[in-house]
């Protein structure tokens, strides 16, 4: 575990950014499973994460550490015990299960490790699914599905169902339909984590293309260090708390 | 999510597991082709029973005989028939109401023959009031009436068919002398009319194949004759076991049935222990009649329902087997922001889908079986609009209401879980 200096994420960011920016927005971030049973168990300590807009991040951690309950509370799956979390300025920590579902619809794409493509449904519906559950006009959803199959490359082969593509094939129709309601943030959890490494590469780039080209904000959970090195700032946690930020390479 | 996204997602999640889905809706085929085979089957039935006591006419009623003692002896003594003098007396009673009777008297099969030409005869004594209970259509000539009656004459009212065969047109017959061979006798018989015999008579039919005459010439037709005359010839008893009242029209035939019925019992029948009449309307019967159908309906109604019932568990179990497998699916749905009222409504149209396929699947093979059965039983099938419409409405409440219970498991779940889960 690299202890570094630069603990405060502000100083990894250009100055001109004000807190209009700020995506996520996370303070005393708790977490505690079965309360007030002989087992409780508390997994986040008081976690403090600041994303601003389009930052590429990387959280690791090895397992066990509470990575996936710090990813489902950052996806809105999840709500904290207690701590305040703002998204893309909206107050989650105190929103309703209703309006969970809404949040996760027009503010969070999911990357998945297992890519969770609904199977027997076309690439092209796939990407248009989060639009039909936001309410979007059928042939505008089929237009940005389309573009967005393009966008990943997968333009040729938007009419194949999941069981018809590859591991990589499938990871991008996923990414592209993270991208379908033009999320504010991408939330990929281990990613690359089912590819081999050359598909995994190119999973990878068309993320940094993404991050790059569209300006999107990427929150990657891995426990790679060599995947998170690529990013622009490596947050590490480590038995529910932040141990670590650095400043990645890219 | 719209609805016909739901529809399209449920067709399609079906097809991929068609076996499964057909032995899913089986119960609900069954139940619904059972119901729809038994209401068109018994529309027809309850139909042609229905036209054709119409035909003999709505408006008439039935006097019989009845044994009091309800002892299974049949024997009837002259005395206890209704005679023509007690008909008479009614009339007098109720001039208004009555319009004429009707009585037959069955003397027997018998063939007309002159040399080589023959014709098959089925033989009736009638009198005058038979006609019009029965609808005949006279071609020539007049039918039986009061005066051959008085007399006893030998005259006779034969078919089209058999004036064709023994004198080679209708209007030749007239007047024209008939023999006819009934068992040991040979009578004479003047012709005096000629009758339109009805081709579609399926009794007719029925007799003819009992009697296993093939050749459609020799099945019997019906030759009337005065029914004193019959009674004469055939040596039984003067008078009427049973008669047929004519009623004007307008007239409340029930309750004129129930006035005739103490008219006889009162002036005639009080004393004899052994029988008395019995009055009935033709809507009275027509009545009995669709009660009993209606009942059988119901009977069939009740297994059916049942059959609904254990078919619309198969749903909920194959929902909810549906819904663990698809478990991960339905995590992704939520990740992806699809509410719960959405997750339900997926999972509910599904269920609606496939009781409805199951719906339309058994109103297809009940109208089959009905048109079957009925076609069997030589009537016109018809099936209602309204049971098949029953029908899919059953379907479809099976559907919501058995398909809630897993929808709303799935709707629940924690998406989380449901994500991480193998």
């Amino acid at each position: 575990m690299t202890q570094q200096n630069n603990l405060n994420p502000e100083s990894s960011l250009p100055a001109e950014q004000s807190p209009k920016d700020l995506i996520i927005q996370m303070n005393r971030i708790v977490k505690t499973f079965n309360i007030g049973q002989p087992n409780e168990l508390e997994i986040l300590h008081g976690i403090d994460l600041t994303v601003h807009r389009g930052e590429f991040l990387a959280i690791v951690g090895q397992s066990g550490a509470g990575k996936s309950t710090l990813m489902n509370i950052i996806g809105v799956l999840d709500r904290p015990t207690s701590g305040e979390y703002f998204l893309d300025g909206v107050d989650v920590a105190n929103a309703k299960d209703q309006q969970l579902s809404s949040i996760r619809n027009a503010k969070i794409g999911f990357v998945f490790q297992t890519f969770n493509l609904i199977p027997r449904t076309t690439a092209l519906k796939n990407v248009e699914l989060p639009m039909l559950y936001a309410g979007v006009s059928k042939s505008e959803r089929t237009r940005r599905a389309k573009e967005l199959l393009e966008l990943v490359g997968m333009g040729e082969r938007m009419g194949h169902d999941p069981n018809e593509l590859s591991g990589g094939q499938k990871q991008r129709v996923a990414i592209a339909r993270a991208m379908a309601n033009d999320p504010a943030i991408i939330l990929a959890d281990e990613p690359t984590g089912a590819l081999d490494s050359v598909t995994g590469r190119m999973v990878m780039d068309l993320f940094h293309q993404l991050h790059r080209e569209k300006g999107k904000t990427i929150v990657l959970i891995t426990h790679s260090k060599e995947l998170a090195a690529e990013t622009q700032r490596i947050v590490t946690i480590s038995d529910g708390n932040i141990v670590s930020e650095q400043r990645g390479m890219a | 999510m719209d609805l016909l996204e739901n529809i399209s997602l449920a067709i399609t999640g079906l097809l991929a597991n068609k076996m499964r889905a057909l032995l899913t809706m089986l119960g609900i085929i069954i139940g619904i082709a059972a119901v729809i085979t038994i209401i068109t089957l018994g529309n027809s039935i309850q139909g042609t029973i229905t036209d054709t006591m119409q035909e003999m006419g709505g408006n008439n009623i039935m006097l019989m005989l009845q044994n009091r003692t309800a002892q299974m002896t049949y024997t009837v003594d002259e005395t206890d028939l209704i005679t023509e003098e007690m008909l008479e007396t009614a009339q007098q009673m109720y001039p208004n109401e009555i319009s004429a009777f009707s009585a037959s008297e069955s003397v027997g099969s018998g063939q007309a023959k002159d040399g080589r030409k023959y014709s098959n005869l089925s033989l009736s004594g009638v009198n005058e009031g038979y006609k019009l209970a029965n609808n005949i259509t006279m071609l020539a000539g007049r039918f039986i009436n009061d005066r051959d009656m008085l007399r006893e004459s030998q005259v006779a009212v034969i078919s089209d068919r058999t004036a064709q065969a023994m004198f080679g047109s209708v209007e030749a017959s007239l007047g024209g002398e008939l023999r006819i061979y009934c068992g040991e006798e040979i009578w004479t018989f003047t012709v005096v009319g000629v009758y339109e015999y009805a081709e579609d008579s399926t009794t007719a039919m029925m007799m003819a194949m009992m009697n296993g005459m093939s050749a459609e010439a020799d099945i019997p037709t019906n030759c009337y004759m005065p029914v004193t005359t019959s009674w004469r010839l055939s040596g039984y008893a003067e008078g009427y076991s049973q008669v047929t009242v004519i009623a004007n029209p307008h007239v409340d035939s029930a309750q004129l049935a129930s006035r005739l019925s103490d008219f006889f019992e009162r002036s005639y029948y009080r004393d004899n222990v052994n029988y008395t009449v019995y009055a009935m309307s033709m809507d009275t019967i027509i009545g009995q009649m669709n009660s009993i159908m209606s009942t059988m309906s119901l009977a069939v109604s009740v297994i059916a329902g049942i059959s609904l019932l254990v078919g619309g568990i198969g749903v909920m179990n194959i929902m909810l087997v549906s819904i663990t497998e698809r478990t991960r699916e339905i995590g992704t749905r939520k990740a992806l922001g699809a509410t719960n009222a959405s997750i339900r409504m997926q999972f509910i149209v599904e269920s609606v889908i496939i009781c409805l396929i199951g719906g339309a699947i058994g109103v297809a093979l009940g109208i089959a079986g009905g048109t079957l059965g009925a076609n069997l039983l030589g009537q016109p099938s018809r099936p209602t609009l309204s049971s098949i419409a029953v029908a899919v409405f059953f379907s479809m409440a099976i559907g919501v209401f058995f398909g809630y219970y897993p929808a709303n498991k799935a709707a629940k779940m924690d998406p989380i879980e449901a994500l991480r889960y193998e």
